[in-house]
């Protein structure tokens, strides 16, 4: 028995460029290069190490604009068998309660499965509540910040979940959704050969009729989100511009005079 | 998704537990809860689960605002069992109907929030900083997204309202003995659901760094892994503990509990001294509401020198032992 493996996977901006507009309250995506969830590369490197470990498919599901494929197709190239993406108009505006909807529709829809990997967070969203949702949507457990795959065999896994007190050894059967954390792995970079490979693999697309069977039209994208955003702003970056030192020999007694004042000494 | 308000407004707290000690966290929600409750014209009530919980103890959460505390004492409590403690929550809130219900954004809460939320079909907020009633009575919440970089305002059109609420941000309220309230005793239900097993704990965490008052933090611009003996001694001359950007992290220089930034602890102590650290977003998003930093960098165009309120242009490793010496002497002249 092989084991069926999906990972979830957000297109995201990149966070250390992407620029926000102060005035309007606006994220400028066009400011920086699109790229995968630096927290998915760590749930696919996991879902690819477990492949090779006992054998089995890796499949990577994206749901967002019809962009997002290339995030799919570089999934592909660092190691994904297969990838889907889910796009429609009327998804969009989804938030967490609607996304892990559609994306629990669509596993349903991919048939049976043993693990679902995801990343901890995306670097857009920060809400990390994804992964929870799509367990409970599909009836399956889900175990959260895992930081270590200590054994996989074709039965079962188990893993180290960090909780906030201490490190959980977890043990489960199949099927699960795993959360994991950056610590768990190191994910590989895709090579040159697997880049091409990727450029030849389909990527499935999946609209709203695709899967109408599977979805009520009142439960996906913003009509189907019980939250909504009201306004966004920009914080003004908290700046301190405080007083910085070319000297030592002037900073040191400045700084001891404020730890001292601030009672920090 | 909704349903209809019977008799008054409720607004439930779920106080977190850890080997029969209620987290902190939850005496900061009882805090802001109270004070939605007011707003509301509700009642606020806490719910705890936990194992063979002293009614003394759970008084504490009277004491801290609560009107009334839903306790739930079974063995199946003891671990961070999901499965079980949603499944008794999902149950306790369609009994009680409560318009808002929170837990701490814990990495628990951000476990158990979610799973509870879809089994209610109803909007979860993450990560919230902070809650207000508006003039219409709606609940707002605000929750930073894009790595800090934006905060949105959100609001939910289901039944409960649920949000998850950041550590340390939100004020408890004074202690107060006289409080009265009561202890509504409640008989755990036990799910058939599947659920992970535990065998264990690797390890306990001995360094809680959002905790700190003052951190000491190394990063890339140490250069060796050695470098942290120095950071070390720097915090220990002030009391403080050792944090770290994500490279030292990453090459296995220091553990990942020492990890400030994003991926690691946000924190917010009373003093910040960032050494050898130039101040990605990801580092900054953890740390810059530290009530005074300082920083020491090579290089003059560190971001991080823009968010710092002292910064020094240097070596580190030239900075720090002359800090320390000063330091060291001050305090032997005050034993004087």
């Amino acid at each position: 028995m092989d084991l069926k493996t999906i990972v979830l996977i957000k297109q995201v901006p990149d966070i250390t460029k992407v620029k926000f507009d102060m005035e309007k309250g606006r994220i400028d995506r066009s400011s920086a290069e699109a790229e995968i969830n630096p927290f998915d590369l760590n749930a696919l490197e996991a879902a690819v190490q477990v492949k090779e470990k006992v054998g089995g498919r890796v499949l990577a599901i994206s749901m967002g604009p019809p962009q997002a494929i290339s995030a799919l197709r570089d999934a592909i190239s660092r190691g994904a068998d297969d990838a889907i993406l889910i796009e429609d108009k009327r998804f969009a505006g989804a938030d967490t309660w609607a996304t892990s909807y559609t994306l629990a529709q669509a596993i349903r829809k991919t048939g049976d499965f043993h693990l679902i990997f995801c990343g901890e967070k995306t670097v857009d969203g920060d809400t990390g509540q994804v992964g929870a949702e799509v367990a409970e949507k599909l009836n399956i457990p889900h175990v959260y910040y895992v930081s270590k795959i200590k054994n996989v065999t074709v039965e079962g896994i188990t893993l180290v979940s960090e909780m906030d007190d201490a490190s959980y050894v977890v043990e489960s059967g199949f099927p699960l959704l795993v959360s994991v954390t950056k610590d768990v792995n190191k994910p590989r970079l895709p090579t040159l050969r697997e880049k091409l490979r990727a450029m030849k693999t389909e990527v499935k697309i999946w609209h709203y009729e695709d899967m109408s069977e599977f979805l009520n039209p009142e439960k996906v994208g913003y009509t189907g989100s019980p939250t909504s955003v009201h306004k966004v702003i920009v914080p003004k970056e908290k700046e301190r511009r405080g007083r910085i030192f070319k000297n030592v020999d002037e900073a040191i007694p400045a700084i001891l005079e404020a730890l001292e004042r601030e009672r920090l000494i | 998704m909704s349903y209809n308000m019977i008799g008054g407004k409720k607004v439930i707290v779920f106080a977190e537990q850890r080997g029969g000690r209620i987290h902190p966290i939850s005496y900061e929600l009882l805090g802001k809860g109270r004070e939605i409750a007011d707003r509301l014209g509700a009642e606020l009530s806490s719910v705890l689960l936990a194992d063979g919980m002293r009614r003394e103890d759970v008084m504490e959460l009277i004491y801290y605002g609560a009107d009334s505390v839903f306790l739930y004492n079974h063995t199946v409590f003891r671990e961070p069992d999901i499965i079980q403690y949603k499944h008794n929550l999902v149950k306790l809130i369609r009994e009680e109907k409560p318009e808002v219900f929170l837990f701490g954004a814990t990495h628990f809460g951000r476990s158990l929030g979610p799973r509870v939320a879809a089994a209610l079909d109803t909007g979860l907020t993450a990560d919230c900083i902070d809650l207000q009633v508006d003039e219409d009575g709606e609940l707002v919440q605000i929750r930073p997204a894009f790595t800090g970089n934006i905060l949105a305002y959100i609001k939910t059109k289901t039944r409960p309202i649920m949000s998850t609420v950041r550590y340390k941000v939100m004020q408890m309220r004074e202690r107060d003995l006289t409080r009265k309230g009561h202890i509504i005793e409640k008989d755990a239900e036990i799910s058939s659901e599947r659920s992970p097993k535990f065998l264990g704990k690797e390890k306990e965490s001995k360094l809680n760094i959002a905790d700190a008052k003052k951190i000491v933090s190394g990063g890339r611009g140490l250069g060796t892994p050695q470098g942290f003996t120095l950071i070390k001694e720097m915090a220990d001359s002030i009391g403080a503990v050792v944090g770290s950007s994500r490279i030292p992290v990453d090459e296995g220089w220091i553990s990942k509990e020492h990890q400030v930034g994003f991926s690691g602890n946000t924190v917010k102590p009373r003093l910040y001294i960032a050494c050898g650290i130039s101040g990605s977003p990801q580092h900054l998003a953890g740390m810059r509401d530290s009530e005074m930093i300082i920083a020491i960098n090579t290089d003059p165009s560190a971001p991080i020198f823009k968010f710092a309120d002292y910064g020094i242009v240097g070596d580190l490793y030239q900075v720090l032992p002359r800090l320390i010496k000063e330091i060291e002497k001050r305090k032997a002249n005050k034993i004087e």
